[in-house]
């Protein structure tokens, strides 16, 4: 064991990333730690990767393996173009693209004027602006009266009844509220005695200041709207109208069989299920924006996402 | 209406708790509404959103006194006073809803909230930035799935036509299936949420252990501490604020556990095991139509769980810590 007492030199062994006073990791505990590691890491991944494998395979190779793929065989895409080709799956990831467009950039849009309107402690009614929007994130009204002012604002079969409901999220504004009041004031105030309003404050300094957290919030609302079912299984009777969640729900985890698309049908030589890559393939598309969009917000979340994550 | 008037503060409340700086005081409201009113119209769309959407069914909740009919609307059903809230408590569907949701919640106390806590401190360990970075983004991508996908995937792995049964009945060892099996329904839920949540939930914990200063530990080590006592002295007293804040929101939300994620899984599984609050309010009301019974057991839910949030907050503040929201 070589140890120098000095702190700061550097012997060629240690790691470059440990401190002077830590000790020396021992082999047993890096080898239990790495395979712990390793473990939460494919537990993860691995089912990731077999609905992916299994939704590119072709028929021989899923009936030689009896179901889902690990071993990659031969690789096709005829289940992408079964299922994109038009049809129930087609038009429902319309519906979902639609709404998560829409919805993301209403409720960023009306949380970031809402956080900056409420940034500045000392304005006119801002305290109970303030209170109104936190009694919200403590007492919620409940699934019903809300069902009942749905179906009575005639919403029903309405793909505003998927985006305004939960269109604000206080916890959101609170988070972008707490981004903005931590701007320097020095910088709006020497804004405003050149002349710019309130307005064109949050336009062209608070908004290119706060980026980060913006795209945060904006991933929050985008991923809550593309993920949620509750609220079409409530309000969307028409089946032709329902976004891609309900369709996964149906026709993948309930095992409904979706008119000419070969889902959920049985082969009758062989029993396999015929249809199981185009259900991993609506799968694989259910989860494909979230995969698309994640790594260009992840490195964002600690910045000034600890608030939200407490809730979120 | 003239004058320089007022202490220009509407609200008892504020000129308590913040006393404005004394050359804002001076201000009248006039000139005030002129120099904030931007910011005001700012808020406008959230707030009649809200007001719309969060407080005209706040009002709704009228319906839990009524016999209400969608036929005859709410301003004319029935008034029955306190007959349905009699009904949801002497219902013993209901009961049963409350016990399930009780267990499950008790249940996951134990089994998943110290999971990010544990993964956090080792996490903290890892030394290489690159690959803590990298098991990150990892552990955090399932809480971006929706429920739908959760389930669907752990179908596809446990389920009676999932991957552990394919592998079981190849080689003869029995069928599996987790999916539709009520005595170890429990176990599956609490692994679905750890799957998708458990890696997101460390992020506030490795924030927290991120501010303590060095300095801490590198004193602990001179005066002789090993790994594990700077572990129990200096992080995990680090961590005690967020474990107590979190406990306090887990608690509010006790009477609140997973519903997208059950409702999915209540026609596998069975009512018995997977009935809670949420589901017996939305099969009562929506689908069997008993509205005002189902608005009286899910408002009853909505004040007790507000009840608990503030209970807990005052409990927190009695032990000294900081709690959730504080009166400034």
């Amino acid at each position: 064991m070589i140890m120098r007492p000095t702190a700061g030199t550097r012997t060629p062994r240690r790691s470059k990333h440990r401190p002077v006073w830590q000790e020396k990791p021992t082999v047993v505990g890096s080898i239990v730690k790495a395979i712990t590691l390793t473990i939460i890491c494919l537990a993860v991944l691995f089912p990731l990767y077999t609905v992916v494998l299994t939704s590119l395979s072709t028929q021989p190779t899923i009936t030689e393996a009896g179901g889902l793929v690990i071993v990659p065989g031969e690789v096709t895409f005829a289940a992408y173009r079964q299922i994109l080709a038009g049809g129930i799956v087609t038009r429902a990831t319309m519906v979902s693209v639609g709404v998560t467009a829409v919805g993301t950039l209403l409720s960023t849009t009306v949380s970031v004027m809402c956080a900056y309107g409420l940034s500045r402690p000392s304005s006119l009614l801002h305290r109970p602006i303030l209170f109104v929007l936190i009694i919200t994130m403590f007492f919620s009204a409940g699934m019903i009266p809300t069902y009942l002012l749905v179906s009575g604002l005639g919403l029903i079969d309405n793909y505003l009844s998927l985006i305004l409901p939960g269109a604000v999220s206080a916890f959101n504004v609170l988070i972008l509220r707490n981004f903005f009041m931590g701007i320097d004031p020095a910088i709006t105030e020497a804004a405003r005695i050149d002349g710019a309003g309130d307005w064109r404050i949050l336009a062209t300094i608070a908004m290119p200041m706060s980026k980060a957290v913006v795209a945060v919030v904006a991933l929050f609302y985008g991923v809550g709207y593309w993920n949620a079912f509750f609220n079409a299984m409530l309000y969307i009777n028409d089946n032709a109208k329902w976004p891609l969640q309900l369709v996964l729900r149906s026709y993948v985890l309930q095992g409904v069989t979706l008119p000419g698309s070969g889902i959920g049908q049985v082969d009758v030589a062989t029993g396999a299920v015929t249809g199981l890559p185009v259900k991993m393939a609506v799968m694989v598309l259910a989860v494909m924006p979230i995969l698309l969009i994640y790594p260009f917000v992840q490195r964002h979340f600690t910045k000034g996402v600890i608030f939200g994550a407490v809730k979120g | 209406m003239t004058a320089p008037t007022v202490l220009a503060a509407p609200r008892p409340v504020a000129t308590r708790s913040r006393p404005s700086p004394p050359e804002q005081r001076k201000v009248s409201l006039r000139t005030r509404w002129r120099r904030d009113r931007s910011l005001i119209i700012m808020t406008v769309p959230a707030v009649l959103l809200l007001a719309v959407f969060a407080y005209v069914p706040m009002a709704g909740n009228i319906v839990a006194w009524q016999d209400y009919s969608p036929y005859i609307g709410i301003l004319d059903s029935p008034f029955i006073a306190w007959d349905n809230f009699a009904r949801v408590l002497t219902s013993p569907a209901f009961l049963h809803a409350v016990q399930n949701t009780l267990v499950i919640t008790g249940f996951q106390l134990v089994f998943y909230f110290p999971l990010p806590i544990i993964l956090a401190l080792l996490l903290n360990s890892v030394l290489t930035p690159a690959i803590r970075t990298t098991i990150q983004s990892i552990v955090y991508l399932p809480h971006f799935f929706s429920w739908v996908l959760v389930v669907t995937v752990f179908q596809q792995m446990f389920g009676g036509a999932g991957l552990v049964n394919q592998i079981m009945t190849q080689n003869g060892w029995g069928s599996f299936d987790l999916m539709t099996n009520p005595d170890t329904f429990l176990v599956l839920i609490t692994s679905q949420a750890v799957w998708k949540d458990a890696g997101w939930g460390i992020i506030i914990f490795l924030a927290a252990l991120a501010t303590v200063d060095p300095a801490l530990y590198e004193a602990s080590v001179v005066d002789g501490a090993s790994r594990w006592r700077r572990m129990w002295h200096i992080s995990l007293p680090a961590l005690r604020p967020v474990v107590i804040l979190l406990l306090i929101l887990r608690l509010g939300d006790a009477l609140t556990v997973g519903f997208e994620q059950l409702i999915l899984q209540r026609g596998a599984v069975g009512a018995q095991v997977s009935e809670v609050i949420d589901t017996f309010v939305y099969y009562q009301g929506v689908i069997n139509g008993d509205w005002g019974f189902a608005t009286a057991a899910g408002l009853m839910k909505g004040v007790i769980s507000l009840l608990l949030v503030l209970g807990a907050n005052k409990l927190a503040h009695l032990f000294g810590e900081a709690g959730v929201y504080q009166k400034s």
